[in-house]
């Protein structure tokens, strides 16, 4: 029997979850007020929410103007797709080795790759900023893939071994037992059971490029910077300018915005639907 | 052909022994059971000869050749997995097809067999559905018409029935069962439910820990077990087994009485006792009887239309010509 949950408890919990839905929002409504005003509508104190003096999209002309949001955009996109494609390359292989083929020392090294998350990343600054400087990979979007590539390598390969382990060793069992070698079995029923779970990993890692900032801001000046750096440049010594940098943060994270809504299906999809029991 | 012998087959898991070197022959177009409680090396024994895991030393013989080393799908052996083990993202079609494409057979060759194997087990209406639109008695099928299109020299089945509810597995086991009849292959069939064991097997293997402890058909297990594990396991409901006083009266430490070999009076008898809980199944009711003296209460087995009730005494008779006598060591005597 389902639990019983009263009718007041019931509004109670929705009223809760929809204050906390609405405050995690809240930034981002308050970023697309402000890039709406005037700038000095948008540093007027008391704020006046509502737009009193009518609202503009002059902040985002302005932003186009100041700088080529077309050439960070694009920066972004290689950045991020071609760290998620280098990551898969690397981490498809070792999932599979981990989830199919497992060491004694396959859980340690699993924790090990995620021990490297818990490390500050300004801890490393300073040795791969002196190796890019030397290499000349400093402001260069190769230098940038790869050192995204490997700060998310750990989570793109935790991710699909958890897939790959889901995917039952009956179904692998049975193809052998049908005459299929390792090659075809990869090919014929590994992978077209992986794909959920390949493009969720993708989805995930190409949002979470798209939004890295640190190393985006310390290993790039002007010819490789992405979106991120396109926004930080708004808070700049000239001064604050809210509206602006509500704009131009608006027209950063839009594209990941849309991206993300669309996908939200596939993103959550669980794997093997119907495959056993 | 479907001939498969084991010859001192052994498996561990490390240090663990969980089959000790055992023997056994399968005759071809017998249809064998093995069966016994979880954890007793069964499903082991199956893919050992399915080749799906190794053997840590002896020999797997299949039609006289040297099977130990081959890989699975060189043993000419075809298998149906208790999860159906179906491939989700093809359709029943694909999943009937998959062994013959890996075999690389002509399109027409595959055609041709799909269609029989899907008229034969029902299943011509759902050929482009994919497995989880199905129900789980049409997946079963389909995991069996993937392996009937290989025309194997022997079907492994590794507890097929044990995912469908009561009513489904009924007539899948006798729908497995019309199977063999019809293609007299070889089946070696893995089971815990002794009842499927019973209604479908030429041959049972019972096993417990790894070692067999009888091999025989089912009538042959019911009259002669050869120790007190197979003649609690074999029936239902299970053999009384019965120590002490009532025992020595036999000369055997443990003498064993099925349910149905017990006569039941109001009057008199060897064994007064007291009625217990009941199950009336309609044909048959079982009693649980509690005898002065004993200390498990005893099942019997009566008519459906018996009227005793909780509480009422009773008396018990075995018929001696019946009775199961067991040494100390668990063995039977005689």
């Amino acid at each position: 029997m389902a639990r019983a949950i009263s009718t007041n408890r019931k509004a109670l919990n929705t009223a809760a979850a929809g204050t906390l839905g609405f405050l995690m929002f809240f930034p981002i409504l308050w970023m697309i007020v402000l890039s709406l005003k005037t700038e000095e509508d948008a540093i007027r104190a008391p704020l006046e929410i509502l737009f009193s003096s009518g609202w503009t999209m002059e902040s985002f002309g302005a932003v186009q103007a100041r700088s080529d949001y077309f050439k960070h955009f694009s920066n972004s996109v290689i950045i991020s797709l071609g760290s998620t494609f280098l990551g898969l390359l690397i981490a498809i292989p070792a999932a599979w080795a981990m989830a199919f083929v497992p060491g004694k020392r396959t859980k340690d090294v699993l924790m090990w790759m995620l021990s490297t998350k818990m490390l500050p990343p300004v801890g490393v600054l300073i040795p791969i900023y002196l190796i890019f400087r030397d290499t000349g990979l400093l402001d260069s979007r190769l230098g940038l893939t790869f050192v995204l590539m490997m700060i998310n390598l750990p989570i793109i390969i935790w991710m699909l071994f958890t897939y790959f382990k889901e995917i039952p060793s009956e179904i692998l069992e049975a193809a052998r037992m049908d005459g299929a070698s390792l090659r075809e079995e990869v090919i014929y029923v590994l992978t077209p059971m992986a794909i959920p779970g390949i493009a969720s990993t993708v989805l995930l890692n190409i949002i979470l490029a798209w939004n890295e900032a640190f190393w985006t801001l310390n290993l790039t000046a002007a010819q490789a910077a992405p979106l991120t750096a396109f926004i930080a440049s708004f808070s700049s010594p000239e001064g604050l300018f809210y509206a602006k940098l509500s704009a131009a943060s608006i027209m950063a994270i839009a594209p990941i915005l849309v991206m993300g809504w669309f996908s939200q299906k596939q993103l959550v999809r669980g794997l093997t639907f119907g495959a056993v029991k | 052909m479907g001939r498969i012998q084991l010859k001192q087959v052994q498996k561990k898991f490390g240090e663990v022994e969980v089959i000790p070197p055992l023997d056994l022959e399968i005759e071809d177009g017998e249809f064998v059971v093995f069966v016994g409680p979880s954890g007793c090396g069964k499903s082991t024994l199956l893919r050992l000869i399915a080749g799906l895991e190794d053997t840590t030393s002896g020999n797997i013989e299949i039609d006289g050749a040297d099977a130990t080393g081959l890989p699975p799908a060189k043993r000419g052996l075809a298998m149906v997995f208790q999860s159906y083990a179906l491939y989700p993202h093809m359709s029943v079609r694909k999943n009937i097809a998959f062994p013959m494409r890996m075999a690389k057979m002509s399109k027409d060759e595959q055609d041709k067999r799909i269609e029989s194997a899907a008229k034969a087990l029902n299943l011509t209406d759902y050929l482009d559905r994919k497995p989880g639109q199905l129900s789980g008695g049409q997946r079963q099928r389909v995991a069996i018409g993937r392996a009937i299109v290989r025309e194997p020299a022997a079907f492994l089945f590794d507890e097929p029935l044990s995912n469908l509810d009561a009513a489904l597995r009924v007539g899948m086991r006798l729908e497995i069962s019309e199977l063999h009849k019809r293609l007299d292959t070889t089946m070696v069939y893995v089971t815990h439910d002794q009842v499927e064991a019973m209604t479908m097997a030429d041959k049972i293997v019972v096993l417990q820990a790894g070692v067999i402890e009888q091999v025989g058909s089912p009538l042959e297990l019911y009259h002669t077990p050869r120790n007190k594990f197979v003649a609690g396991f074999i029936g239902s409901p299970k053999m009384n087994l019965i120590e002490g006083q009532a025992a020595a009266k036999y000369d055997a430490t443990t003498i064993g009485v099925r349910p149905e070999h017990i006569g039941v009076s109001t009057e008199s008898g060897d064994w007064p006792g007291t009625v217990g809980v009941s199950e009336h199944l309609g044909s048959d009711t079982f009693f649980h009887v509690k005898v002065d003296g004993f200390g498990e209460p005893l099942t019997v087995r009566v008519g459906g239309d018996v009227d005793l009730h909780y509480g009422d005494k009773i008396f018990l008779t075995p018929n001696p010509e019946l009775i199961h006598r067991f040494d100390e060591k668990g063995l039977r005597i005689g």
